[in-house]
């Protein structure tokens, strides 16, 4: 989007809503105050009218020292360009906001977390419940005056380390069965959750004995839990279906099983202390989560890494998504019911990918490899020649295997063809994002609609399907495989020589007041971090957009008509990992 | 047909099956396991067959930057004490992201200054990610990630609290599993020390 372009539609809207929309004008801010009253009939006008037709994130900041709530929305066009960015101001102790949830049904989850977290009441919103803690949880967790237990300071680097370290062993301090505090008037044993109530209520009417007639059986409506221990849920993650014989006539995905509050440990971190802290969002994709963070705070500091660790981190970011994708693709089949063999014959490649992972950053899976403005070492010369051997021989054959094994096979397209079905508008609305949404026909990937890093110089197609089912997303894995490589193969061949890092890496990163909006194209999704600094060594509010979270927002949409054993073919086919959805 | 493209997968899956058998063949005498040479080819790009590795008979090389739980390193004397290269700055702890680092620094009861070396030095292994932050902050190179991966113990409450003495390896030992790192840092001491004496010279 240009600066002519910007100028037009708030000219546009400024004019159509007198007095609602105002410029942030705070130093490092962008993007514009709306009118809590506004914000639907705005949010409406540019979905409609601008061609805004994709919510990425929605999430709030707790400006304590103003006494103010912020809820923040950043919207993109799905024809590509940068953010538009709203926010809206509302009191701490009574923060209200309407919801969006009937514009942009991509916000619902956002909110909910938005809630749960900081406290936020969405106005109108269908199903307003905790989403990431347990209903009994007491308080909001992300408002800045909220402490732990065993709280010892606002942020790292904690005092009791130096100069007089008093050793003691975590079990010590914090021992089990005493690190939560809740009430006094609370008892734990006396107390009956309600939002299981809630939850059970929220999947419509239960009818029974008169379900699904057609075939002259008289069936009821039963509720059946999925997880949150099922092989079928790649973790610890609930589905409650309603069932009307095998057909599921309603969903609800229940998680937060793994929740450990990731931002509230993120803003007591400072901010280089949070790299290796992202790896372990999508724990299969260190490299791209340390990407999407630097990205972000590169954004606030103002520095550029040097070409060098541009390609290397382009190099390393691709490689990640190729073991995403092959693990993806060996998984869908295990819930498929093909046990194993094809996930061994994928893990083989991916084990060669993660040797390169070891020798490059020190670990497999955990890399922290990224710095703000470089990478945190160079790529060793066998490294890269390992590179070369495998993306140019090696890793097309044996895609080109795994096209030759599942591709065609019937029982895989029996499975798989017209199952799951989300459509273009369902995948838009709904804030689906990376292979969920560009199976669904809509071509938006984020290294072609928003170049981030060097994506612009490299030739490589958008891997797109149009049938939106299980299938096509399999599919687009499989392109998406396919493009990496060459991107891998003009890489490699390309990388200069020189420095892989701007000055001297700090320990202590020096970050001016401001925000910023980091997204990159994490295999999975749209990967974002949204970082608010004051200046001080720790992020006043650092926010993971969650790509595995938010895809299973159209999970319900997918699911509803089919039968229960494919719902497990569907969840497989979105790909997620617990650890980005609960953070 | 229906059934074409099963066939063809499971012509793929054969193919698998007979690979390690031909791979058999091929280490046909010298043993295609508990052979460290085969072990490369076996986890290299051109590996075939099974890919398992007999683990603990036979273990894989980890790189040189491999990372896993730090240590402190120490310079032998010729007269064979010991010279810490810790001087207790205390930017490990600060950077440290889930604070496992803890350390107690002492004045020299004369002067009054402080000592430029730890007293006590303790890392919990429990609540150490090994993100190797530590080691890349260090501006004295003293602490190093080691490579040694096989921790397990009967006795967590005691036994994963690593004081100095446990953390403490000596510069050869360093050199030993980091080379190419050694040798580089070695440069730039060497480079600086030259500096430095190149001006006091001319002072």
């Amino acid at each position: 989007m240009t600066e002519k372009e910007t100028v037009q539609i708030t000219d546009t809207l400024e004019e159509q809503f007198p007095g609602a929309i105002t410029r942030d004008e705070r130093q490092g801010y962008d993007g514009y105050i709306v009118e809590a009253a506004k914000l639907v009939e705005i949010a409406k006008s540019l979905r409609d009218d601008m061609g805004y037709d994709y919510l990425s994130s929605v999430t709030g900041v707790d400006y304590l020292p103003d006494d103010k709530m912020e809820v923040v929305y950043h919207l993109y066009r799905s024809a590509g360009g940068p953010a538009l960015t709203l926010k809206i101001q509302t009191p701490r102790d009574d923060s209200v906001v309407p919801s969006l949830v009937s514009i942009y049904p991509g916000a619902d989850f956002q909110e909910r977390e938005a809630w749960d977290l900081l406290g936020i009441r969405f106005e109108g919103h269908p199903d307003l419940r905790r989403i990431l803690l347990w209903d009994g949880f007491h308080g909001h967790p992300l408002r800045k005056d909220w402490q732990e237990p065993f709280f010892e300071a606002e942020g790292k680097p904690f005092k009791s380390r130096w100069p007089q370290g008093e050793i003691q062993r975590v079990e010590d301090t914090h021992p089990f069965g005493k690190n939560v505090h809740y009430p006094s008037e609370f008892t734990p044993e006396g107390w009956t959750p309600e939002g299981e109530a809630a939850l059970y209520s929220s999947l419509g009417k239960i009818e029974h004995g008169n379900g699904n007639n057609n075939k002259g059986f008289e069936t009821d409506h039963i509720v059946v839990n999925l997880g949150p221990q099922h092989p079928s849920t790649h973790g610890v993650f609930r589905m409650v279906v309603t069932l009307d014989g095998e057909e599921i006539v309603g969903l609800k995905p229940v998680m937060g099983y793994l929740h450990r509050n990731h931002e509230k440990i993120g803003e007591r971190n400072t901010f280089l202390m949070n790299m290796p802290f992202t790896d372990r969002l999508d724990y299969l994709c260190s490299m791209s989560n340390n990407f999407g963070y630097a990205l972000a705070v590169e954004k606030l500091m103002g520095v550029k890494p040097p070409e060098r660790a541009e390609y290397i981190r382009v190099i390393m970011a691709e490689l990640t998504r190729v073991v995403n994708h092959i693990w993806a693709i060996g998984f869908l089949l295990n819930d498929l019911g093909a046990f194993f063999t094809p996930m061994l014959y994928v893990i083989n490649e991916r084990e060669l990918i993660l040797d390169i992972f070891e020798a490059v950053s020190g670990s497999r899976m955990m890399c922290n490899y990224f710095r703000f403005g470089g990478v945190a070492r160079d790529i060793p010369e066998d490294a890269l020649e390992t590179i070369k051997i495998l993306v140019n021989e090696r890793l097309p054959r044996k895609v080109d295997e795994l096209d030759l094994y599942l591709t065609g096979n019937e029982i895989v397209q029996t499975r798989a063809i017209g199952v799951g079905v989300l459509t273009k508008q369902q995948a838009l609305a709904n804030s689906a994002a990376g292979p969920v949404l560009r199976a669904s026909g809509v071509p938006y990937d984020i290294r072609r609609a928003d170049p981030y890093s060097i994506y612009d110089r490299f030739d490589f197609d958008v891997a797109v399907r149009y049938n939106g089912d299980v299938y096509d997303r399999y599919l687009v894995r499989l392109d998406e495989i396919r493009q990496s490589l060459r991107i891998l193969k003009q890489a490699v061949e390309t990388i200069p020589e020189g420095e892989i890092q701007t000055g001297k890496s700090q320990y202590q990163a020096r970050v001016p007041a401001g925000e910023a909006y980091g997204r990159v194209e994490a295999p999975k999704g749209e990967l974002g971090f949204y970082v608010v600094s004051n200046g001080k060594p720790n992020p006043w509010r650092y926010h993971v957009r969650a790509p595995s979270f938010i895809n299973l927002t159209p999970l319900e949409e997918m699911s509803m008509g089919q039968k229960i054993a494919d719902v497990v073919a569907i969840l497989g086919s979105i790909d997620i990992v617990l650890g980005e959805t609960d953070r | 047909m229906y059934g074409i493209g099963l066939i063809k997968g499971l012509g793929v899956t054969i193919k698998h099956f007979v690979e390690t058998y031909v791979d058999d063949l091929r280490w046909l005498g010298r043993g295609r396991y508990y052979n460290e040479e085969a072990l490369k080819i076996r986890q290299g790009t051109e590996a075939r067959g099974v890919f398992t590795v007999q683990y603990p008979e036979e273990k894989l090389s980890v790189p040189e930057e491999f990372r896993y739980i730090p240590f402190l390193v120490y310079e032998e004397n010729p007269d064979g004490t010991r010279k810490d290269r810790c001087t207790s700055c205390g930017i490990c702890s600060k950077v440290c992201p889930p604070q496992c680092i803890w350390i107690v620094r002492s004045n020299d009861p004369e002067t009054g200054r402080p000592i430029p070396a730890p007293t006590e030095f303790y890392i919990d292994i429990d609540i150490c990610m090994n993100c190797g932050l530590c080691a890349e902050y260090c501006p004295f190179d003293a602490i190093k990630m080691d490579h040694v991966y096989e921790l397990a113990s009967y006795e967590r409450s005691s036994a994963h609290i690593y004081n100095k003495e446990r953390l403490s390896k000596p510069a050869s030992y360093y050199a030993e599993i980091r080379p190419k790192n050694y040798a580089r840092e070695e440069a730039a001491r060497a480079e600086k020390e030259a500096l430095k004496a190149a001006k006091k010279k001319k002072d």
